[in-house]
């Protein structure tokens, strides 16, 4: 028969040799290999104590910044809302009281902002379309959880602490750059 | 009038004690040893979680065991359902009798030896034990009332008492070089490194072949084959009655180790060193002590080659596991006896035919 490529191998049929069925020979170097690999290095990370770096670009979990003052930068125009494909944001906004400028940048700030992991593709859009800096995708991922209402964040999740009140938890959010 | 022997009661229910804790004890750390070296032989870490470097992974696993509901079926006869894994445990252990452990202490003027039983016919005891061994098999697969764990209970059946006929034949040659059964005697003639594995190699290897086919251990663990026969003879077994199962497995890996150990390296012989004159000057008891660590260390390689084995060699089929058994072991089995009988009768002809 015409072999269809050129790299057509035959299969050899041909018996066993004394040496072959003896198959002592063939069990030792079997088991020369396995031994070999008892010290090989394993390329397991040991996950809760160490971790996999991520790569600077890697998007993870929201956070939602505050500014250096502490005030949330947020100002619900609900353009991640718009930009998300996956439709996973939802947010309300609420007006400014007086004496609160200390909290929120601006006149108008997210009463209630919510961000559904299980839908979240995780693709950053929301990142770009911020006009304000205030949200953006970090380092970690969305741990597990028992209940799917255990996956959609809210503030008190996605919120940044503050670097005025609590500068050791703002740094360890914050992360390696942004 | 009889006296009866108080202290050598006491002294012996002590070591059986002992030495069933002790079996016991390396059961437990071998399924975790054997989870660790099938996780190196794979490039992986093993159990890492329970304890440092998994030391009480056993314990967890024993607890688990433990916890799971313990299922009867309906349809199994309840009796022989339960007494199966019982005789599995049981003739598991009771191999160990014979088996000597280590020369002898001597407390307070009193000489105790380190074997519970030195009967003269050590071989036929542990031949006749282990052959019992399949009744567990036997007795779990048929009471299950299901059509897997028969088949099971058939192969193992078949398979065990085939390879017992090789491996009987291969002691066959050992014994007659020892001219005893007896395995302290086969100890005490392997002293200063005259082990019966430099003049028996080939039936070594037959034996450690039989071995492993009477733990029912990879490549030969048949009755387990889950890609055919599901679980196989313990398929209906829950909760710690499937433990004593596969404890029984390894409470049999550490006994074959031993008794491979004390027929063909010189049991608790310390190799490359003069025992009687070690203990001479250091005292006896030290010895007996230095002689049952060495002894382990050499249960211990055994242990290790099983799993190595198993981690390395995929199962046999099952023509293929029958046509080695009856045309290749048998038959070399036979080949080494007449060959060791003619060597023998000629020395003790004085080389003269």
């Amino acid at each position: 028969m015409q072999a269809l490529t050129s790299r057509a191998k035959a299969v050899e049929r041909k018996p066993m040799t004394m040496w072959e069925k003896m198959y002592l020979p063939a069990i030792a170097k079997g088991m020369s290999i396995t031994f070999g690999h008892m010290f090989k290095k394993r390329p397991t990370v040991n996950y809760p104590e160490k971790t996999r770096p991520f790569s600077p670009v890697f998007r993870g979990l929201h956070v939602l910044n505050r500014d250096e003052e502490g005030r949330e930068r947020c100002t619900a125009c609900g353009l991640c809302a718009v930009a998300c494909p996956a439709e996973a944001i939802t947010m309300e906004a609420a007006e400014r009281m007086p004496g609160e400028e200390k909290l929120y940048r601006e006149e108008k700030y997210a009463a209630k902002y919510e961000i559904n992991m299980l839908r979240c593709i995780f693709c950053g859009l929301c990142e770009e379309a911020c006009p304000k800096d205030a949200i953006y995708l970090s380092e970690t991922f969305a741990p597990s959880n028992y209940t799917r209402k255990g996956f959609i964040y809210g503030k008190e999740e996605l919120l940044i602490p503050d670097p005025v009140t609590q500068p050791e938890e703002y740094a360890k959010a914050r992360g390696q750059h942004h | 009038m009889m006296h009866f022997d108080w202290v050598l009661l006491i002294e012996k229910c002590v070591l059986i004690l002992i030495i069933i804790s002790v079996s016991l004890l390396v059961a437990m750390y071998e399924t975790l040893a054997e989870r660790k070296v099938a996780a190196w032989m794979q490039d992986r870490r093993g159990p890492s979680r329970a304890g440092p470097w998994g030391i009480f992974q056993p314990l967890a696993d024993g607890m688990k065991l433990f916890a799971k509901e313990e299922i009867i079926p309906t349809s199994s006869s309840r009796l022989l359902f339960v007494l199966g894994p019982g005789l599995a445990m049981l003739t598991a252990m009771m191999t160990s009798a014979v088996v000597p452990w280590s020369s002898h202490f001597v407390i307070g003027g009193h000489v105790v030896n380190m074997q519970i039983a030195d009967v003269n016919i050590g071989i036929l005891y542990i031949f006749g034990v282990v052959s019992m061994g399949v009744y567990g098999i036997m007795i779990g697969g048929w009471a299950s009332n299901n059509k897997f764990s028969l088949l099971a209970a058939i192969r193992g059946a078949s398979q065990i008492i085939s390879y017992e006929l090789a491996m009987g034949i291969s002691i066959i040659a050992l014994l007659m070089m020892s001219g005893t059964l007896s395995l302290r005697e086969i100890v005490e003639q392997q002293q200063n490194g005259h082990y019966y594995i430099l003049v028996q190699p080939l039936g070594f290897l037959i034996f450690l072949i039989c071995a492993f086919a009477e733990c029912n251990r990879t490549p030969f663990d048949l009755s387990e084959a889950e890609n055919e026969l599901n679980f196989g003879y313990h398929q209906e077994y829950s909760s710690m009655k499937l433990g004593f199962y596969l404890f029984a497995e390894y409470v049999n890996m550490f006994i074959s180790g031993a008794v491979m150990a004390t027929l063909y390296f010189g049991g608790y012989d310390i190799p490359f060193l003069n025992d009687a004159a070690w203990g001479a000057h250091h005292g006896q008891n030290w010895l007996a002590i230095f002689q049952v660590v060495v002894f382990f260390l050499k249960i211990a390689c055994f242990i290790f080659f099983f799993m190595w084995v198993r981690w390395t060699i995929p199962r046999f089929r099952y023509d293929q596991l029958m046509k080695l058994g009856w045309n290749v072991l048998i038959p070399l089995a036979l080949f080494n006896m007449l060959a060791t009988g003619f060597i023998v009768l000629l020395h003790q002809n004085h080389w003269h035919f």
